[in-house]
């Protein structure tokens, strides 16, 4: 049987400005097994990063909750609590070029959170585990003593990524991790994350938008369309049988480097007043094994016999 | 693409220089081009590959530190590397070939009005009254797709999501009918259905108006989307050119296998994807031999020494690699590339069937 990790149940995320209410995620339920990747796909504005960020605490959840390796992570929790989360979540940035200290050598920038939390005896122990996480990610000890300005966008990520690592996290919150790279880099660093899953056990939370990229790299797929799931399967699930009009959208917008079938590619319009919700309304369903998706009474019978 | 079509714009061996921090690096280092009225042409290549260098010459947009010590850029019979001021650029940039940039927020006015974005330019350009202008704005934000036309003439750029603004973006890109059409990234800040519409918008308008598109992107799966034809960039220079069926079904350079190869779409699940390794090499240096050469495992002893010359693989399609030459040993090719080989060779087959 697979352990859950973590587990989002019922989350409401809600943005105040004075008078105004802006809810950006809404009835949001999923759990992530030990050891898995876990992808959350959608376009800009879907709420995709802004999950990302209430399970990490930057953003206060309204409603539902949080639950981390048994523990309830959201809402008022304890100083321990706080900072055990702090050291077993942690994030890699969509852009390496903001999201490291100019100033601060790379020694400095991987043991920040070394320092923050005491996990060293001696200086040495220190120095031995930053090179371990450089080396972890194919940089090395001489880069150490060197400042981000020296490095280009992928070894920068790089540095991100030892930054995490060094922490011995359970658990990576990783947003757009490959987008702001090139594309000759790319596949070194979804390679990278890859392999350090497998060294370390670490699970994932893959946010992006890139379906190409989510199809090679995640377990399992959910699919966020203005703040709810939509769908949610194993990747070979819901690339083989998407069902949810918004998910075969998607993926008929994807484009293929593959220029006959480009040219006589199809683009499905979704129309969300194509849904009739005002009698029968919709709910989380699961309506092949492990295959949820967003539906009503009707449409659940419809996707039931859609791939048979 | 045979022969006898005339290109409406010819790139020769054009070299661009760049002095940075007192030291001088070449961005482009002798790239020939020549673009077919009608067709699209995609180039594309890594950030500092020079693709863009290469349409900022286009378009006499270079920066102010960069200089173009050698070559020819003719169009409609003349040099344009000759034009000096900015008064005589002004007749050919934005009235006879006009870009669409990457970011739709940064290359509007935010504090105008999004017609009066459009239709100043048709004022400028064509000398129109404001009335007329207008007519021709309102004209032009229907055929690129706005809704409510008249309505929407008079929001600000912030009342305009991503796509939308792409949109007015191409619309100014229009008013004034160019002969040339470049799109630097034109889809790379927006959502994939979104980027999809923008694609299917620019093709229907270069049908409409007969224009000759350039794209610049990284992206292969946009470039099979558009083009008809692609040059692949290394380093500042062209490494491969052919059709789009050529380039995607019949690579020949071991760049645009190691293109092919990294990307996720072609790869098993459990196999590692195929990452090029190291990185460009530095253009501040003199490159000696071939610019791929360290990064690429396919290099033999001559491409550290001397730089491959470009080799004729069909009338249309020329890689620069000495794998081409007859004295190399023959190359097997990574397996994704061979992967797209069958699937090219089996589609043609499929067709020859479906028109029998």
């Amino acid at each position: 049987m697979k352990k859950t990790l973590l587990s989002v149940k019922d989350l409401e995320v809600t943005f105040k400005n004075g008078k105004d209410h802006f809810t950006a995620v809404k009835n949001v339920s999923f759990d992530i097994y030990e050891g898995e990747s876990f992808a959350l796909v959608g376009e800009s504005g879907s709420g995709k990063t802004t999950i990302g960020r209430t399970i990490i605490r930057i953003n206060p959840a309204s409603k539902g909750e949080i639950i981390f390796d048994g523990q309830r992570i959201s809402g008022p929790i304890s100083k321990e609590l706080d900072s055990f989360v702090i050291r077993n979540i942690q994030m890699i940035f969509q852009d390496p070029m903001a999201s490291l200290n100019e100033r601060a050598t790379i020694d400095y920038i991987v043991s920040e959170g070394l320092h923050n939390f005491g996990l060293f005896k001696d200086e040495n122990e220190r120095r031995e585990k930053v090179f371990k996480a450089l080396d972890d990610v194919g940089l090395l000890e001489e880069h150490a003593e060197r400042y981000p300005h020296e490095f280009s966008g992928g070894q920068r990520q790089r540095i991100c990524i030892a930054r995490v690592f060094a922490m011995e996290p359970k658990f990576i919150i990783a947003d757009e991790p490959i987008s702001a790279l090139d594309v000759s880099i790319r596949a070194q660093i979804l390679n990278l994350l890859h392999d350090l899953k497998k060294e370390h056990g670490v699970s994932y939370l893959f946010v992006a938008h890139d379906l190409t990229v989510v199809r090679y790299f995640a377990d399992r797929v959910a699919v966020i369309h203005q703040g709810e799931l939509k769908e949610l399967a194993t990747t070979e699930e819901l690339f083989a049988r998407p069902l949810h009009p918004y998910t075969r959208s998607l993926l008929s917008a994807v484009p293929l480097p593959d220029p006959d079938l480009e040219k006589e590619k199809v683009l499905v319009v979704y129309d969300q007043a194509a849904h009739k919700y005002e009698v029968d309304k919709p709910s989380w369903r699961e309506v092949l094994p492990g295959h949820f998706v967003l539906a009503n009474e009707a449409e659940a019978a419809e996707y039931a016999k859609m791939y048979s | 693409m045979s022969d006898t079509k005339k290109p409406v714009l010819e790139v020769k061996d054009l070299v661009v220089k760049f002095r940075v921090r007192k030291k001088e690096l070449t961005a482009i280092r002798s790239a020939s081009l020549d673009l077919y009225d009608g067709e699209t042409l995609a180039i594309v290549g890594e950030s500092g590959s020079g693709k863009t260098v290469l349409t900022k010459c286009i378009t006499g947009m270079l920066e102010s530190n960069g200089r173009i010590p050698s070559g020819s850029i003719t169009f409609e019979g003349r040099n344009l590397l000759d034009i000096k001021t900015d008064k005589d650029w002004e007749a050919i940039r934005g009235a006879k070939i006009a870009t669409v940039f990457q970011d739709p927020m940064t290359s509007l006015n935010p504090l105008k009005k999004i017609g009066i974005q459009i239709s100043e330019v048709i004022e400028k350009h064509q000398k129109l009254p404001a009335a007329d202008a207008r007519g021709i704005a309102l004209a032009l934000m229907e055929k690129v797709g706005i809704k409510d036309a008249p309505k929407r003439f008079n929001d600000y750029p912030f009342q305009y999501s991503g796509g939308m603004r792409q949109r007015i973006v191409i619309a100014i890109a229009l008013a004034c009918k160019p002969r040339i059409l470049i799109c630097d990234e034109p889809t790379t800040a927006l959502d994939v259905t979104i980027q999809a519409q923008i694609l299917n918008l620019i093709r229907a308008l270069q049908r409409d108006f007969g224009f000759t598109t350039i794209y610049i992107t990284h992206d292969l799966g946009v470039v099979a989307n558009v083009a008809d034809r692609v040059a692949v960039m290394y380093a500042g220079q062209i490494v491969e050119y052919g059709t789009v069926r050529e380039i995607f079904y019949d690579s020949r350079h071991p760049y645009t296998w190691a293109l092919i190869s990294s990307l996720p779409t072609l790869a098993k699940k459990d196999e590692a994807l195929f990452a090029i390794p190291g990185t460009p090499p530095t253009l501040f240096n003199e490159i000696v031999g071939d610019a791929f050469a360290p990064r690429n495992r396919y290099a033999l002893n001559i491409d550290f020494e001397e730089e491959p010359p470009f080799f004729q693989v069909s009338p249309t399609h020329f890689a620069k690699t000495w794998l081409l030459d007859p004295k190399a040993p023959p190359a097997d090719p990574p397996e994704a590339v061979k992967l797209m080989r069958r699937k090219g060779k089996v589609q043609v087959e499929d067709r020859a069937e479906a028109s029998k």
